[in-house]
């Protein structure tokens, strides 16, 4: 259970951090709302699914993260990508089906990786078969251990997605193997159109660990703080060896399954209700009440993340479509492409000069 | 040189890569202390340790993706499917997950999905399949299946060394029923190469697994008749090479397509559809293809003898084909 403020994790974070988790969100937040125009111009190929409302719990749970770390984000885990230092033209070029995109034009959204052979983020894309990134990510952390690298695996999966078969080998799995993997999942209300009570029978989403031994705790999935708290707490214990941990994040889909989705059968009170919640409008209040920062302050950071969103937006958009004739290259080795996703810093990254919280972690270690 | 068993033979060769490189390391239920269902992984555990010769649940899922993650991070792991019918228990993570990496991604998957197949040991319906069609529809994924120690060896060094997944079927009617000679040096047997078993000039037998030496029987007693059949034996499911089938064709202008699994949709159907395209000019009567039974594989001993081809209906088909 969350321990007494004295000792949470983020305690440690400095103004600078704060307010770049704040960035982060603001800036997740910004790239799906060029989206959505996007989507309604015809100019993304397939369909659009947004994090609204859960931008939060995907940047502040990432944040967690050390920035060589592995995480392996779903499609609502924009802000996870957006951490771990992808560049915002990748998604575009990935929703627009760019021939520069990260896939070449041949998978979509969040569908890609970035395995670099040494340091920097690793960035293990989904399938759309929902389950599956949990023994993947399992087995990430079964080979760093093998490697000798210290490093994490973070995963999420839908409350949804904790009901498929490959869930619950992935859990028990890393279980037994005592395996590195930070699993968030994520209770936003509906699985499509079934609600959670439909899902499982259990009063919370942390639960499902129960049965696998696993370390557990649920968080409220909009206090953003709240949420990189827990998050730490599992990403230091898989660090110190002690196995892997799941967070439950109480969330709320604020937007249908996709843009196509008319929501109808979503609850109207229980939208108003979480409306009142969304987490980027309580951290900037929390960050304003705390004098942390001012109006004016973030202010500027929403102008830059929006002029930032927009400028990438339009770099993506120049881009050209994939050559027909590289349709069938690269099934096997020899003459496939090699993915390059480029990995960027925060304006306050940059500032720092330093990793995120790089301190706390060789303090404790 | 060294006569040993299809079994022994595979053992060999995974522990010669093993030790030649640490990246290998074998993933699979029972694995272990016990060496596995068939003893294929006997001794690894007391040589290798723990950490590379790792125990399960029963969760195939789990092994294929543990699989594919620890690829992900420059480990080349061989997993093993107690039963290749297990493989339906994975079929997800390993045609969409592990097969379309490298195309979606430019990420390859080293890896070997290795697991005992066939039938004609009384296995049943769940204990005896040879899945290759399932895969050789699933670009990206390689399959392998030997019929012989020597290639036993050779391809599984080949398949473990291989920067795609590899899918390698071994037949385990052979496995301590067949023993032939294995040299001591290094080697591999590239996939993607079939071999001709047995020269001829009639008729070509093209086949592949435990059926290569029915095949072979077949012809032995063809040969007394004066009928010369060539046996083909294709070693490697996908890619196919068409080359050999098509050059032995060229020279008895008659074939038969064998296999073990059911015919509809079978491996036969591509291979003689490959024949037909490729080859039309050279057939002197159609492709005839010799399977199972569409069917689920039966238990008892009569019946599966019932469900499978044989030595007679091979004698038959080219007897056939001889008079077409
Ligand atoms: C195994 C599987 N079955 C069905 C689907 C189709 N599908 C895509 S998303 C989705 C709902 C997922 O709900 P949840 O896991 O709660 O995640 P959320 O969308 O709420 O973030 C479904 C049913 C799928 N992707 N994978
Ligand atoms: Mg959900």
């Amino acid at each position: 259970m969350p321990t007494s403020t004295a000792t949470r994790p983020s305690d440690d974070l400095t103004r600078d951090d704060r307010l770049e988790l704040y960035y982060f969100a603001r800036l997740t937040r910004d790239i799906e709302e060029r989206l959505a125009v996007l989507y309604r111009q015809n100019k993304v190929v397939g369909g659009l699914y947004r994090s609204l409302g859960q931008e939060g719990e995907s940047v502040a749970s990432a944040y967690a993260l050390a920035e060589d770390d592995a995480v392996a984000a779903l499609i609502r885990n924009l802000g996870s990508l957006i951490v771990q230092g992808i560049r915002p033209r990748a998604v575009f070029t990935q929703y627009m089906a760019k021939g520069t995109s990260p896939t070449r034009g041949r998978d979509l959204n969040l569908h890609f990786s970035h395995i670099p052979d040494a340091g920097g983020p690793i960035v293990v894309g989904p399938i759309s078969m929902l389950g599956d990134l949990v023994p993947v990510m399992a087995g990430v952390g079964l080979g760093a251990r093998m490697r000798g690298r210290a490093l994490v695996a973070m995963t999420y999966i839908g409350d949804g997605g904790t009901s498929t078969g490959a869930f619950h080998e992935g859990m028990n799995f890393a279980a037994v193997q005592k395996l590195p993997l930070v699993v968030i999942a994520e209770d936003n209300k509906y699985a499509y159109s079934t609600p959670v009570s439909q899902q499982m029978a259990l009063a919370r989403i942390d639960q499902r660990a129960e049965a696998y031994g696993i370390p557990h705790e649920m968080v409220d999935g909009n206090d953003m703080l709240a949420v990189y708290d827990a998050s730490r707490r599992a990403v230091e214990r898989a660090r110190h060896g002690d196995g892997p941990s799941l967070v439950g994040v109480d969330t709320m889909r604020m937007r249908g399954h996709a843009e196509h989705d008319d929501m109808r059968y979503m609850s109207k009170p229980l939208l108003d209700a979480w409306k009142a919640r969304d987490p980027i409008a309580r951290y900037h209040a929390h960050l304003v009440e705390t004098e942390i920062a001012t109006e004016t302050d973030l202010a500027e950071i929403d102008a830059m993340s929006r002029a930032y969103a927009e400028a990438e937006a339009d770099l993506a958009e120049a881009e050209p479509p994939p050559e027909p004739d590289t349709v069938a290259a690269g099934v096997f080795a020899g003459d496939h492409f090699q993915p390059t996703v480029e990995i960027v810093y925060s304006p306050f990254r940059e500032k720092r000069g330093t990793p995120r919280h790089a301190p706390a972690s060789e303090a404790g270690s | 040189m060294a006569e040993m068993t299809y079994l022994e033979a595979i053992r060999q060769g995974l522990a010669e890569e093993m030790a030649r490189d640490e990246r290998v390391y074998a993933i699979g239920e029972d694995i272990g202390a016990y060496g596995g269902a068939f003893k294929v992984t006997e001794g690894l555990l007391e040589r290798f340790g723990a950490e590379r010769v790792i125990g399960t649940p029963i969760s195939e899922t789990a092994i294929i993706g543990a699989a594919i993650g620890s690829a992900y991070l420059g480990m080349r792991p061989v997993a093993e499917l107690q039963f290749i019918d297990f493989v339906a228990c994975c079929f997800n993570i390993l045609t969409n997950f592990a097969a379309k990496s490298r195309y979606r991604w430019g990420a390859g998957v080293p890896m070997v999905v290795r697991g005992p197949c066939g039938g004609g040991v009384s296995g049943g319906p769940f204990h005896s399949a040879n899945p290759e069609a399932h895969f050789l529809h699933t670009p990206g994924l390689k399959i392998v299946e030997p019929s012989t120690a020597y290639d036993a060896k050779g391809l599984i060094k080949a398949a473990i060394r291989d920067d795609d997944p590899v899918l390698f079927l071994e037949h385990k009617f052979l496995y301590r029923r067949v023993k032939d000679e294995v040299p001591d040096a290094d080697y591999v047997v590239p996939i993607g190469q079939a071999v001709v078993r047995r020269p001829g000039d009639d008729v070509t037998v093209v086949t592949f697994g435990a059926m290569t030496y029915t095949a072979l029987e077949a012809a032995e007693q063809l040969a007394q008749r004066d009928v010369e059949v060539e046996v083909i034996d294709l070693r490697t499911l996908s890619p196919l090479d068409h080359e050999t089938v098509l050059q032995s064709v060229a020279k008895t202008n008659k074939v038969v397509v064998l296999h073990e699994a059911q015919r509809t949709g079978g491996i036969g159907a591509e291979i003689a559809a490959a024949i037909t395209e490729r080859g039309f000019e050279h057939l002197d009567a159609p492709p005839v293809r010799l399977a199972s039974l569409d069917t689920p594989v039966p238990y008892n001993p009569g019946l599966e003898a019932a469900f499978r081809p044989g030595v007679e209906q091979i004698v038959a088909a080219v007897g056939q084909l001889v008079e077409y």
